[in-house]
């Protein structure tokens, strides 16, 4: 109980200061409807330790096989923000507790890809084609998803629809439906003179190449829209959010200026790196507490900055897979199974922590070794397509193939 | 400034590439096999793309005669390329002298360094193997890790531009892809240089079923798809209690006493945590076997089940290597399942050993799907993203009646009527390195470092060994046609058109006039739409004419 008490006063010191209340929801039911629902995709790439992210300090076998990287109790020093008694988060995650309080953050627990691989290139690879053990998927399944409304928008072609905040098109959103990889809006631009950027367009708006016509012209249309929104139309990003500094901090910072832009931005993507925690993995200060400060103000950040629009936005974090649930020699953690999962949204049935927690006793664990996984990734995404996106169960059985979508397996995190 | 040093050499030369060019120039194909369009097609295909002048000298020489030498790059004197190849140290040497002497000292600096940081030190193993980090100048041990994948890029780069055995370049860049690896994957990166050199170059006109078997055994494919870990199941009791912690074991069964049996997954050559090496192999791992199936012979249609999958693996039990140590290919029987196999209708008897899997690459290279899936990755290579059946068809017979000789196979379809068909010029996109390095070609830009060219193929979205599927590249046009590539390739063509690739020099022109005739004529073979030709007259400077012929449509198009 004292541990509550810890929460509620973390909680409200960070609402303080983040000087906003979290409940945008209430003020913007009216607009809610006519507004693009908009999903954000958050990629942890390296395998976040998900136990140490969302802390079961209520089981004693947690800190029996963590000794010098456990994060401890609630109440205690640099103990873990209490969720409900058993949960925790780490304790540098504090930005996002105002979100719990409010009942925006939901937590997915134990969930992850039912492949048993524990490489990062094929794990990262599964979760992003969305078909776990099935390497020749070709597509993405946010690119299944933009190809498979395409034909229910009116700018289908609009390549703003989908846009990763990366230098490479991330294999989540690869794929025939028009989507944008950039390392930031300003950078998508043609880099020459005025008449350079017009005998470009010219060359390719009069070409009998259907395939490069077409892409170009997309191409330019947003290099125009992006340009109108640039020109000062819009409110610039809001920098004083607190947006980190890092490379996770700007990328998200340029996802709210193109969704405040309204561009038409349906999918956003990502990519929060440097999780893979082998050595000195750091308990409540040290390398995981740090990646864990970064991505946590950032989301606080991205949150506050898109204020009312939140409400029609849902920010998913997922990453490959958790990590063992002992610590090795190295005081850090190799590679696992069954991770945590943060749903953020003004729709999402938040301060709930879902999924059947499988136990950390070793004839619990995933090979005795991981956390079990109880909730499939895709039911989860599939969830989101379904209840936040409002895809149809059709469409959604398309972005997920060789899955049944099925409500009934919906564990309810996200308003219908 | 430096690239109008130039002018006077290399304008004598534009004077006569732009008379040679400037013919009017057919816009189809025609009967006539050493037109323009034709030498301009097989530029594009068998090569990186015609140099100023090589439209000529190909419709001199006649393409079959051109085909026929490319057909045989050991014949072709390529010296001049060997000598721009040799300022790099680690291009010539042995796996096991790169791991000690360049990857080694990095892994344990690193790791050193991690120690001595103790826990508040973002410092990371994995991650940041790529990652500049301004604050953090890299030592010499990581400059001399990294020199081993920069050289092998560079000189990727290089040989596309300046080989003279072009064909064996554009085959090289297509077996690689075929049988691709990801220097992402851990120690993977230090086994490219011999992979490409070992495993594919020399096959690449050669024999499929030895190509298959040097891949098998290369340290890059076992590593990379995980077979080095794959052991026959009844090893894994042996290993797991073998590894279980002082007291874990507590009287259950008996520690094997033959150490050797975990010898070839659990010895360590560098102490750096590692996750692979950590893991306990648990039985078989179906990764090669599977892709070894799917991607490398018979297609993923070709006819095999899941049962074939799981045999193939067995096959391949025992099939590992040390990949922190020497990661030298061996056979380790103790590891092997050495039960009966059935394999696509085939049986395995008991008791055999690394002839296992050496039967699977015959039965495989045997196989008609094989040919087929072969016979069709070349021709949507060569011919376009959807071949003609009957040509597919005529290359696979090639391959089966040559049991997969690979230049007969190529032959079949580079001399077929389909191959310099109308329909088939001009077909295909290009892919980014075959657009960048068409384009350093079609200029004749001096390439003094193509680090510049690295970086701009990660723009582009084709970083050179950094491909994280086993499917290599697309070869469709889909792939390559986005609307953010588009205009990286346009800002690249502004980037080389103006001068501002450090180290790349564009020689100097006389006029924007001379080099508009010189790109469109010598390089496109004038074959050039009406809009782009209005754009192109109405540039004012030598750089916008560059910069408009290779950001132009037409460009794009092989």
């Amino acid at each position: 109980m004292q541990s509550r008490r810890v929460f509620l006063k973390s909680g409200a010191l960070a609402l303080v200061t983040l000087g906003f209340a979290p409940s945008f929801l209430a003020r913007t039911v009216a607009a809610a409807g006519a507004r693009r629902k908009l999903l954000i995709a958050i990629f942890q790439r390296g395998a976040v330790d998900g136990l140490n992210m969302v802390v079961p300090f209520g089981e004693p076998e947690y800190y029996r096989v963590r000794p010098s990287i456990a994060i401890p109790q609630p109440g205690r020093e640099d103990g873990a923000l209490d969720l409900d008694g058993f949960f925790g988060l780490h304790p540098r995650m504090a930005p996002l507790a105002p979100l719990w309080a409010a009942g925006h953050l939901a937590i997915v627990h134990a969930s992850g890809s039912p492949d048993a691989t524990r490489s990062h290139f094929d794990a990262q690879d599964y979760m992003e084609s969305a078909t776990p053990g099935v390497k020749s998927t070709r597509d993405g399944w946010l690119n299944r998803y933009l190809q498979a409304r395409a034909d229910e928008r009116e700018e289908a072609r609009n390549p703003l629809r989908g846009v990763a905040l990366t230098r490479q098109m991330p294999r989540a959103l690869q794929g025939p439906a028009p989507a944008l990889a950039i390392g930031s809006v300003a950078s998508f631009d043609v880099h020459g003179d005025t008449t350079e950027r017009a005998s470009f367009e010219a060359a390719y708006a009069s070409a009998a190449d259907q395939v490069l016509n077409g892409t170009a012209g997309e191409a330019f249309q947003a290099m125009r829209t992006l340009e109108r929104t640039r020109a000062g139309a819009r409110p610039s990003p809001s920098r004083d959010a607190g947006y980190p500094s890092s490379p996770f901090g700007q990328a998200l910072l340029e996802i709210a200026s193109l969704a405040k832009a309204d561009v038409g931005l349906e999918i956003a993507f990502a990519e929060s790196t440097n999780w893979d925690h082998h050595v000195n993995e750091g308990s409540a200060t040290g390398q995981l507490a740090n990646r864990l400060d970064d991505l946590s103000r950032g989301i606080a950040a991205l949150v506050r900055d898109l204020g009312d629009r939140m409400a029609d936005t849902l920010i998913v974090t997922m990453s490959e897979f958790g990590r063992a649930v002992s610590e090795n020699g190295s005081r850090g953690t190799d590679h696992g199974h069954g991770n945590a999962m943060f749903v953020i949204g003004g729709s999402v049935k938040g301060g709930r922590v879902h999924g059947k927690w499988p136990g950390l006793a070793p004839e619990q664990r995933y090979e005795r070794r991981d956390l079990a996984i109880t909730t499939d990734f895709r039911d989860v995404f599939a969830e989101v397509v379904v209840r936040h996106l409002g895809a149809s169960t059709d469409v959604a059985n398309r972005v997920f193939p060789g899955f049944r979508v099925e409500a009934s397996r919906f564990k309810n995190i996200v308003d219908g | 400034m430096s690239r109008r040093a130039n002018v006077v050499t290399l304008s004598i030369a534009v004077v006569a590439l732009a008379a040679a060019g400037s013919r009017p120039a057919p816009l189809a194909a025609s009967e006539n096999d050493t037109s323009a369009a034709a030498a301009a097609h097989v530029l594009n295909r068998l090569a990186f793309g015609p140099r100023p002048g090589e439209i000529a000298s190909v419709r001199r020489a006649g393409i079959n005669a051109w085909i026929d030498e490319q057909l045989h790059p050991e014949r072709i004197d390529n010296r001049a390329l060997e000598a721009r190849l040799a300022r790099f140290e680690t291009l010539a040497l042995d796996t096991p002298t790169i791991l000690r002497d360049y990857y080694a000292p990095a892994m344990q600096e690193r790791r050193a360094r991690q120690k001595q940081a103790g826990p508040t030190n973002p410092a990371n193993l994995e991650n940041q193997e790529n990652r500049e980090n301004p604050a953090n100048p890299p030592t010499l041990a990581a400059r001399k890790a990294r020199l081993v994948l920069s050289e092998l890029s560079e000189a990727r780069v290089l040989r596309a531009v300046y080989s003279e055995r072009q064909l064996e370049e554009v085959l090289t860049d297509f077996w690689f892809n075929h049988f691709n690896v990801f220097a992402g994957k851990g120690p993977t990166r230090a086994f490219l240089t011999s992979f490409e050199r070992d495993a594919i170059r020399p096959y690449v006109l050669g024999d499929f079923r030895q190509m298959l078997e040097a891949v098998a055994q290369s340290p890059a494919m076992l590593f990379y798809l995980d077979n080095w870990q794959n052991v026959q199941p009844q090893m894994t009791q042996m290993t797991q209690m073998a590894r279980m912690p002082r007291g874990a074991s507590s009287g259950r069964g008996q520690r094997p006493t033959r150490a050797s049996g975990r010898f070839e997954l659990t010895s360590a050559g560098l102490q750096q945590p590692d996750p692979q090496r950590q893991r306990t192999p648990r039985g078989i791992n179906e990764n090669y076997a599977r892709e070894l199936l799917e991607l490398h012979t018979l297609g993923v249609d070709g006819g095999y089940t899941q049962d074939d999958v799981v045999n193939v693996a067995r096959a391949f039990t025992g099939w590992t290597m040390r990949p922190r140590q020497e990661a030298r290919f061996t056979f380790a029987r103790q590891l092997h399942d050495a039960g009966e196999k059935h394999v696509l209708g085939h049986t395995l008897k008991a008791g055999r050993g690394v002839e296992d899997g050496r039967e699977v690459l015959d039965i495989l290279v045997a196989h008609p799907s094989t040919a087929h899936f072969i016979a069709t990755r070349l021709a949507e290579k060569f011919v376009s993203d959807t071949p003609p059946a009957a040509l597919v068809d005529r290359a696979a017979k090639r391959f089966r009646e040559t049991r997969g000789n690979l230049r007969e196979v190529t032959r079949a379809i580079v001399s077929s009527p389909e191959f310099l068909a109308a329909e088939a010029q001009r077909a295909k996109v290009k892919t980014p390195l075959e657009f960048v390095a068409s384009a350093l070609r079609a200029t004749g830009a001096e390439v003094g470092t193509a680090l510049p060219v690295i970086r701009v193929l990660r723009d582009l979205g084709m970083p050179l060994y950094f491909c994280q599927p086993p499917t290599g590249y697309e070869e469709r046009a889909d792939t390559w046609v986005s609307s953010g590539a588009l205009v990286a390739r346009m800002n690249f063509a502004l980037e080389l058109g103006g001068g501002r690739m450090r180290g790349i020099t564009v020689p100097g022109v006389t006029s924007a006039s001379a080099v508009g005739d010189r790109l469109v004529g010598d390089v496109l073979a004038g074959d050039v739409s009406q809009p782009t030709r209005a754009t192109i007259a109405k540039a004012a400077t030598a750089d916008q004419v560059i910069a408009l012929v290779i950001g132009s449509p037409e460009f794009q198009r092989q």
